[in-house]
């Protein structure tokens, strides 16, 4: 790990926050983004089947992190990507491009490797995704600089996504 | 000079040495019991207290945690620091702006943390410059200097800056007195034409910003330390003077001859209240008052060219001296508020005032003469006891929460603690050596925490290793919490640690900020995008728009720069997490590097003055390809031809 430091408990505070946060987003926001807030509302997917890395099958497809249900994805929100593809180009275009390998890996294919829920985690959780899950691990051994926590909200992290998905469908 | 003053200072002289000479013997005490455990804090786990030590002749403040005494930061108050690019930066440098221009060093005494209803709150902590006489004040969320005020018709800002029980306002006096307005005049003429300064700079509720709202002038006198009132003395300030001999030369004699001095108490509502009345006159003065403006990251200097003065022969009631032996530094307000406890340097009890005899005293003009209109009450009248046998030179009383008092006594090198009310003294303890302030947590506050008094000590002699003729300053750590005061640590600090205060960790550590938010970051030469990074040329200035993300700037190649160009790099750290400030150094800057905080946009001047290729590089270390956080500028000759060009990578 080359970051300078970690705090977990710091960590796992933020991240319960966050998890509140989503649900109060989510309900607030309800069917606009053509969600449905009770997905958010437990972890009940969770099981209790774990591989050699300790992680349940979930986590194994969808990382680790907040996003602990499916995100069901419904028409792709052109004001939503919109307001991603500004987001990624001031956090996340220091390092990444759409087409081309950089810093980090190119990010238009990128629902061809991993899950909406995946991407979601890696945005909002990447210490402990570069610390317990395999491909991430993998990963940050491939590319040696570890993708920054940009402090995203969930609803950041959720355009984001919006705008991959814009992209993918571009191209 | 008479022979008394020679019989004097050569017994002071002997006593230092004698008193030295037992200290030094004394100093490999032996511990009973394990006192380590006392002071470990395991790794992984907090302090319990933040304390702020004043950076003394460095200008600077530090923060340690107790009771570890591990060293955390070294906050940039009234010096540049080249660590961080403070008073360097394009944005930071108006900080240090001043009537006598750029001032990139002072000499700051006391730490003086905020409080709320008399207890400390964790929203700021004040210090003073002496030299140059400024009061700064350093916000808590961020541990910055955040505003800086200069004080006017003031000379070696000492008695500063205290303040009243809400903060309501950060008080000053001058240690030294000058002609009011400044004017060349002999030094001989003390006596006519010198006088003194107490100023009361408000801390506007709302905005938090300070502004000084009047001054009162008072007598030529030297006046040292200052403390708020509070509970029933509230509504009063308390300043110690000595000199009161006026003297202007050879002060150690000249101004050490009357058997009492005097603390002046001023009824701070009272002359609130006459200023509101108008018996202020208004006096030109010329001082400036720095702030940062956190929208724009930059600091603003604004430049004021009056300043509201009372005098205290129109203002009956507003001030009082209380007589007080002898050449008295330290005065400290108990927590209940009712005693005042003066440190006499050269007195051989401790004077403890009363407040409630005081106003008593006042209510029967129980006076003994006065000066300039200011009234001199009976030292009779107001006393409510001395502590005999307090040490030799005892300076300066913090309060435990248990109804004992802690004074240090420079002279004898110790510390005595001493029971509120009965002046009877309880303990004492040696500490090595010539101890100044002393600071219990809180121990200023209706609320100290009495868990350990802090030596704050001027020599260390055979304390450390030694590191030629300059030792390391010190502190030293006491536990209080039983009857006995009990040594636990000696810790080094910066210089030099002249007073102290603390706070429990708690009321700090949960509301810091973690970074800026690239959002808010309202900076006119901001470049919040990677892809808006650029270098643009006006005449012989040169913009670089930077941005720095783990682990690269963008642009890294730059060229169609020329000798004696103005160059400026506006860096901005696109980062959005703890602790990932990014560090910017160019080869032959005669400036300094910038630390760059996440979020933040920061500016470095660069004039180049030789032709060839200039690495740039990033100082602080964040990620295993930091050495790849580089880029080079090509500088061409005056007059060349080289077009200007930026690049990253392949795709610019």
């Amino acid at each position: 790990m080359v970051t300078k430091r970690t705090q977990n408990t710091t960590s796992a505070v933020y991240l319960l926050l966050l998890l509140a946060l989503s649900i109060i987003v989510l309900t607030g926001c309800g069917d606009s983004q053509g969600q449905d807030p009770a997905q958010f509302s437990n972890n009940k997917t969770v099981t209790a089947n774990t591989n050699a890395s300790g992680l349940s099958d979930f986590e194994m497809k969808n990382g680790i992190g907040p996003i602990k249900q499916i995100i069901e994805l419904s028409a792709l929100d052109m004001k939503l990507a919109k307001q991603g593809e500004d987001i990624f180009l001031s956090k996340c275009a220091s390092c990444h491009k759409l087409d081309e390998r950089y810093v980090g890996p190119a990010q238009r294919n990128i629902f061809e490797r991993r899950s909406p829920e995946y991407i979601m985690n890696m945005m909002l959780n990447p210490e402990e995704m570069y610390k317990k899950h395999p491909e991430a691990k993998k990963l940050l051994a491939e590319f040696m600089t570890p993708m920054p926590n940009q402090n995203l909200s969930f609803d950041e992290a959720r355009s984001i996504l919006e705008y991959f998905r814009k992209a993918g469908n571009e191209k | 000079m008479k022979p008394s003053g020679n019989f004097f200072l050569l017994t002071f002289i002997v006593a230092v040495i004698i008193v030295s000479y037992i200290g030094c013997n004394n100093s490999k005490q032996s511990f009973s019991g394990d006192v380590s455990s006392q002071v470990y804090v395991a790794p992984g786990t907090y302090d319990e207290f933040y304390t702020f030590m004043s950076g003394g002749f460095s200008g600077q403040m530090t923060v340690y945690g107790l009771p570890s005494g591990r060293k955390f930061k070294v906050m940039s108050v009234f010096a540049q620091n080249p660590e961080t690019g403070y008073g360097y930066s394009e944005e930071t440098k108006a900080m240090l702006n001043t009537s006598y221009g750029f001032i990139p060093w002072d000499d700051a005494h006391h730490p003086q943390l905020s409080q709320t209803d008399g207890v400390p709150d964790g929203r700021f902590v004040f210090i003073n410059g002496n030299n140059t006489p400024r009061i700064a004040k350093v916000d808590l969320k961020e541990f910055e200097t955040t505003e800086i005020i200069e004080i006017p018709n003031s000379a070696g800002n000492h008695g500063s800056p205290f303040i009243t029980q809400n903060t309501e306002y950060v008080i000053a006096s001058t240690r030294f007195s000058v002609p009011i307005p400044q004017n060349d005049i002999p030094i001989s003429s003390y006596k006519e034409n010198f006088k003194g300064s107490i100023s009361f700079i408000k801390l506007d509720p709302k905005t938090e910003m300070m502004n000084l709202e009047f001054q009162i002038i008072v007598p030529g006198f030297n006046y040292d330390l200052a403390r708020g009132g509070k509970g029933p003395s509230g509504d009063w300030a308390f300043f110690t003077s000595y000199n009161s001999e006026q003297a202007n030369t050879l002060l150690e004699i000249n101004a050490s001859k009357n058997d009492k001095d005097f603390i002046a108490a001023v009824n701070w509502k009272l002359a609130e209240k006459y200023l509101k009345e108008g018996k202020a006159r208004t006096m030109p003065a010329e001082y400036y008052r720095n702030y940062m403006d956190h929208k724009t990251q930059t600091a603003v200097s604004v430049k004021n060219t009056e300043v509201k003065v009372l005098d205290p022969k129109e203002c009956p009631g507003m001030i009082y001296y209380l007589p007080t032996p002898k050449s008295p530094h330290g005065v400290d307000v108990d927590p209940s508020g009712e005693y005042i406890v003066a440190g006499g340097k050269l007195a051989t009890v401790i004077p403890v005032h009363s407040f409630s005899k005081m106003i008593k005293a006042i209510e029967n003009k129980e006076f003994d003469g006065e000066i300039q209109g200011i009234p001199i009450l009976k030292y009779e009248s107001i006393v409510a006891g001395e502590v005999k046998d307090p040490g030799l030179g005892p300076l300066h009383t913090e309060f435990d929460d248990k109804g004992y008092a802690y004074t240090s006594a420079f002279i004898s090198s110790e510390i005595v603690k001493w029971k509120v009310g009965t002046w009877e003294v309880a303990d004492r303890i040696p500490v090595y050596y010539s101890i100044g302030h002393l600071n219990i947590p809180g121990g200023d506050s209706k609320k100290p925490w009495g868990k350990y008094v802090i030596a704050l000590n001027k020599i260390t002699k055979d304390r450390y290793l030694p590191t030629g003729p300059e030792l390391t300053q010190s502190a030293q750590l006491i536990d209080i919490s039983g009857d006995k005061m009990k040594l636990l640590l000696d810790f080094p600090t910066a210089g030099e640690p002249h007073y102290a205060q603390s706070l429990p960790a708690d009321l700090v550590k949960d509301k810091t900020i973690k970074f800026y938010k690239i959002e808010e970051n309202m900076h006119p030469h901001a470049t919040k995008k990677e892809k808006d990074s650029r270098v643009e040329r006006k005449g012989n200035e040169v913009h670089v728009y930077m941005t720095a993300m783990r682990s690269h700037f963008a642009p890294d190649n730059i060229e169609g720069i020329k000798v004696g160009d103005e160059v400026y790099f506006h860096i901005t750290n696109l980062e959005q997490d703890w602790d990932v400030p990014h560090g910017f150094a160019v080869k032959g800057n005669n400036n300094a590097e910038l630390l760059i905080m996440p979020g933040q946009t920061r500016t470095l001047k660069w004039i180049p003055s030789k032709a060839g290729i200039h690495p740039f590089y990033c100082t602080d270390f964040c990620s295993a390809l930091h050495q790849e956080m580089s880029g080079y500028i090509r500088v061409s000759p005056q007059g060349s031809n080289v077009q200007l060009s930026y690049s990253l990578g392949d795709n610019k």
